[in-house]
């Protein structure tokens, strides 16, 4: 499968991701990480008076409205490649992983390497090189989908 | 004015993972594979991602404190544990098979196509079962 190198695209794209996490730490004081802000949202004391963590809901409603009006006006290329015991296995994988490892590519690739911090600087090269090693394996080796 | 905040960084968030076609699992697929059609255009996403929000966090983090929030939240910790090593790990394979991290998966549901769902909710349940274990595992120590 063949995606083309959008790099204007990436660069403004890229800079709305930045800014995402600006705006959150400026107003609230929090890293816009998301595996750690959707794992909030799976917490049966979410709803009780007084909670603080609402703003979470906030949050993942915003993305998934952005994310749905941008696909409204443009056509955006969507191709999924794997099947769905491939998807649940990875999904397994990357929800264990991001708790285990307190973050995922934006908490830990963007909002901690900003902070150049070492468990995230750390964590980064840990998972980029780990995907890297298993899309060999599994594109090229196994060749399954 | 907190909530309407959270929503305008979600929106911005969404935005931006649509724009820069990391909601699609093809495109991140083809970025991490150097023996395929490799596409690098995750580079310049996360460069720039990174670029502004490290301008954006020298400001931010020399205040006192957040313009909501009696105070950052900010982790302290600076120790390399296996926790987080083994984390990485797993993270970085589930993310290597089918290309999907947790914030374009989540902006890929609204394709509403099924594989962003099935993908989510097997995320979801990794999440509350790895929780729920390391949460017993901790009360087992503070019994010893």
């Amino acid at each position: 499968m063949i995606t083309e190198f959008t790099p204007i695209q990436g660069l403004l794209g890229g800079g709305l991701i930045g800014l995402a996490a600006v705006l959150l730490m400026a107003g609230l004081g929090r890293i816009a990480g998301i595996s750690g802000i959707f794992s909030g949202l799976l917490n049966a004391k979410l709803f009780s008076a007084g909670n603080e963590q609402t703003w979470r809901i906030y949050f993942i409603g915003g993305l998934l409205i952005g994310a749905a009006l941008f696909g409204s006006i443009v056509s955006v290329d969507v191709a999924f490649i794997s099947s769905w015991p491939l998807l649940v296995i990875a999904g397994l994988l990357v929800g264990a992983g991001t708790q285990l490892g307190s973050g995922c590519t934006s908490g830990h690739g963007v909002c901690g390497m900003a902070r150049l911090s070492r468990r995230s600087v750390t964590a980064t090269l840990v998972f980029m090189l780990t995907a890297i090693i298993v899309v060999y394996f599994v594109r090229h080796i196994f060749a399954i989908t | 004015m907190k909530h309407l905040l959270a929503l305008t960084a979600g929106f911005s968030m969404g935005v931006g993972l649509s724009l820069s076609g990391m909601i699609n699992p093809a495109k991140v697929i083809n970025f991490l594979d150097f023996a395929g059609s490799w596409d690098s255009t995750l580079i310049a996403v996360m460069g720039s991602a990174l670029a502004t929000t490290f301008l954006g966090y020298r400001f931010i983090l020399n205040r006192e404190k957040p313009l909501f929030d009696e105070r950052f939240h900010v982790p302290t910790r600076n120790d390399l544990d296996g926790s987080l090593i083994f984390g990485a790990v797993l993270f970085g394979t589930g993310w290597g098979i089918a290309g999907f991290c947790p914030g374009p998966a989540i902006a890929a549901l609204t394709t509403l196509n099924p594989e962003p769902f099935v993908f989510v909710a097997a995320m979801a349940s990794g999440m509350i079962v790895t929780r729920a274990l390391s949460t017993a595992t901790q009360h087992r120590k503070s019994l010893q």
